[in-house]
């Protein structure tokens, strides 16, 4: 019996905290003076005058430039840490420097938001890593990525695009910092550590030696949520009872993944002037997260048919690869929560789903709008949102307007570029590793073609999470994932903000009665379809050849 | 070049800040206020020995035992994990399926429709402490037969063990595994 309540709470939670929260991020962003300058602003005055920020306007293309550039030196400090970690302080396991191909990719993947992990946290990072390293760019790359859809809609709305460097910090201290403050203390509480003493050594009841790995997880564990970054202090990520005790924490996760990300809309609805146009967006994507969130649960309740025929009480469902506390309602829910967020923390191992819920997490990844991750994801939103306004436009033969601008050649130009990159990032190479690593594949027949197309969706979607059992950690994995989780990460980021650079630069057409309204529920009917007509169109072939194959064969 | 200066020492202000500041401002108050769950549950047996943490399974091979899930790490938290078993995987089918003859050598009392499915299948993180109430009562007859406990005392330890879904509702309600088997040996011992 599906236990209903446990599963409308937490997203009943996330919808009432949406709207208000977005109306907070649109305060938090405005470079007039509100009552949070008094708040924030010695701090930030503080972080200005260290960092030597001069707070001028950018165009289109400063903006973007100190974006990549300043990701880029991360990268490269990052990077160096890994390498030389051995040497330095807080590294009480005595973890070794990390190999350079690994360095390269871990660098890239928490930078670009995406946190798929090749190495194990016990082993393979020092707690300074965990610290000054990971935690770090969990700050970084989330609220980099806030900071450029907050540009882009202010682009897109007729206002100067503003500077990165101030909406940097200004999402690390009104939005980022004071929540992930809080938050970890609640996961302490329930029972998540928080230590830099080494791990400790127990004697177990029958007599054995256990060594048990600990470190500084509860502030980890916050920012590692509501960033949408996913990388786990641990190995199994969520799964570990000391990353996830209970199912406060678990809720607790599940609502931190979604809060900014269902916010934006709304931060969106009031910086355009048309909070209907807001709403009507949130609903599509609430529409579209529910009906996912249904076929996974029935799927991962109906369990798997040639376990259920040995005769066993099989009512929880299928639980290899589950945590008895979360059971199957909760994991199934965790698992459409971090791929619709593109978070990419598990709860359960992915790898173990049932082919269809397997499907049901590719799928989001591969939509990448179903909310999609902290800023990255709405402005992936709102180039859908236009693609259908042009299609639209197309139908009954007028040149398609969005907020008042007309669309035209070099804004689709640009468009359809960040569309095919992202096929063409994940189609091709899971070709490759196919053809030329098999090798590193470990589940036989269609389900390890769904490995590697994992792998590869979730680095171009940069959410992180992985069907794990694929051995991951060689060159040409640690190599390929890094340029496409790199490419997937950047080359929108660029090109939106170019759109917006380009629809700033036009006049505003006034609305006739002949203009598509974009605040209607037509209109959100035209952005679902644009969203899975493309999605469909191009990885039915893939889906069918990898889940859905499975799951024939499965069938009794 | 103004702007890489900038770039690199905003770069490490926030370095600063968010990775170190910020971890070791929460480390601090939490090692004052919560002290017990900050440094891992830690359960200590009389002697002040460290038996294991609340949260991390342990191995529990004696049939006199009540046992966990599988674990394909041995539940040694040094590292953690599954074997990452696709539900197609002719090795995980294989398995389970040896897992429940051997179910039927140790238990022959209870049929097979009685084992519920979390007893033979792999957790998520090789480590984990609980099963659910089914799966801790249906070893009952064997462990009764073994140490001549009576049923209902056990079927006692059981529901004493028991912790409910959070709030009432979330999740599911567990038995943790280690703190069953300690009470159980209190009990053998008195």
């Amino acid at each position: 019996m599906i236990n209903f309540l446990a599963i409308i709470v937490p997203v009943l939670i996330v919808i009432l905290l949406a709207r208000p929260t977005g109306l907070y991020v649109a305060k938090a962003f405005k470079y007039e003076r509100t009552g949070l300058d008094k708040v924030f602003g010695p701090v930030e005055r503080l972080i200005y005058k260290a960092g030597g920020i001069r707070q001028d306007n950018q165009n289109w293309k400063q903006y973007a430039g100190s974006l990549v550039l300043t990701n880029a030196v991360m990268i490269g400090l990052v990077y160096l840490i890994f390498r030389i970690q051995a040497y330095l302080p807080l590294n009480p396991s005595h973890v070794a420097n990390m190999e350079p191909t690994l360095a390269f990719n871990t660098a890239i993947s928490f930078m670009a938001n995406t946190n798929l992990q090749h190495y194990s946290g016990e082993s393979g990072l020092s707690y300074l890593s965990q610290m000054i390293a990971i935690v770090f760019m969990m700050f970084t790359a989330p609220a980099t990525s806030l900071a450029i859809a907050i540009a882009f809609i202010r682009g897109l709305t007729g206002r100067p695009l503003g500077n990165f460097f101030v909406d940097l910090i200004r999402s690390i201290t009104r939005i980022l910092l004071p929540i992930a403050f809080v938050a970890a203390f609640v996961f302490i509480a329930v029972g998540v550590p928080q230590t830099l003493e080494p791990s400790v050594v127990a004697k177990t009841v029958e007599g054995a030696e256990q060594i048990i790995a600990r470190g500084p997880v509860g502030s980890f564990l916050s920012i590692k949520e509501l960033g949408n970054n996913g990388g786990g202090f641990f190995g199994v990520n969520s799964a570990h009872p000391f990353e996830n005790p209970d199912n406060i924490s678990n809720m607790l996760q599940m609502i931190l993944m979604m809060l900014v990300t269902t916010a934006l809309p709304f931060t969106y609805g009031k910086m355009a002037g048309n909070a209907k146009q807001g709403r009507i967006l949130f609903v599509s994507m609430l529409m579209m997260f529910i009906v996912t969130l249904g076929i996974s649960l029935t799927s991962e309740y109906a369990g798997n048919p040639v376990l259920n025929a040995l005769g066993i009480d099989h009512h929880q469902g299928s639980m290899e690869g589950k945590e008895v506390r979360f059971g199957v309602a909760q994991s199934s829910l965790y698992s459409v929560v971090t791929t619709a967020s593109e978070t990419g923390a598990v709860n359960t191992m992915h790898d173990t789903l049932t082919p269809i819920g397997g499907l049901i997490t590719i799928g989001n990844m591969m939509l990448n709008t179903v909310f999609g991750g902290i800023g990255a994801g709405f402005m992936n939103v709102l180039m859908y949102a236009i693609i259908g306004v042009f299609l639209s436009g197309l139908m009954v033969g007028r040149t398609p307007e969005f907020l008042g601008k007309k669309i035209e050649g070099k804004e689709m130009k640009l468009i359809a570029v960040t569309m095919l990159i992202q096929p063409l990032l994940i189609l091709a190479p899971t070709a490759i590793a196919l053809a030329v690593y098999p090798e590193t594949i470990s589940n036989p027949g269609f389900h390890g073609l769904t490995q590697a197309l994992y792998e590869f969706t979730s680095s171009a979607a940069n959410n992180g999470s992985g069907f794990e059992g694929l051995g991951d950690n060689t060159t040409f994995w640690n190599i390929s994932t890094g340029i496409v989780m790199y490419l997937g990460r950047f080359f929108s980021m660029v090109t939106l903000l170019a759109v917006a650079g380009s629809l700033l630069a036009k006049k505003t057409v006034p609305e006739t009665t002949g203009t598509f309204r974009t605040d209607t529920g037509l209109f959100g009917a035209v952005f679902l379809g644009s969203v899975i007509i493309v999605g469909a169109l191009t990885f039915f072939p893939a889906v069918v050849l990898g889940p859905i194959a499975e799951y024939l064969t499965l069938k009794p | 070049m103004r702007m890489l200066a900038t770039i690199i020492r905003t770069s490490l202000v926030l370095m600063l800040v968010c990775g170190l500041l910020y971890n070791l401002a929460v480390t601090g108050i939490a090692q004052a206020m919560m002290p017990h769950q900050a440094s891992g549950s830690l359960i200590k047996g009389d002697d002040g020995e460290i038996i294991g943490s609340e949260l991390i399974g342990q191995n529990f091979k004696d049939l006199n035992d009540f046992q966990g899930r599988v674990s394909s790490i041995d539940y040694n938290a040094e590292g953690s994990g599954t074997p990452n078993y696709a539900p197609s995987n002719e090795d995980m089918i294989k398995r389970t399926a040896e897992a429940v003859e051997q179910w039927k050598k140790d238990n022959p009392d209870v049929p097979v429709s009685e084992l519920p499915i979390d007893l033979i299948t792999n957790s998520g993180s090789g480590l984990d402490p609980n099963i659910s109430p089914k799966a801790a009562s249906t070893q009952i007859p064997r462990i009764s037969k073994l140490t001549g406990i009576p049923a209902q005392e056990l079927q006692a330890l059981v529901e004493d063990n028991t912790k409910p879904r959070e709030l009432g509702f979330l999740g599911e309600p567990v038995v943790n595994v280690l703190q069953l088997n300690l009470a159980l040996h209190e009990r053998i011992a008195k």
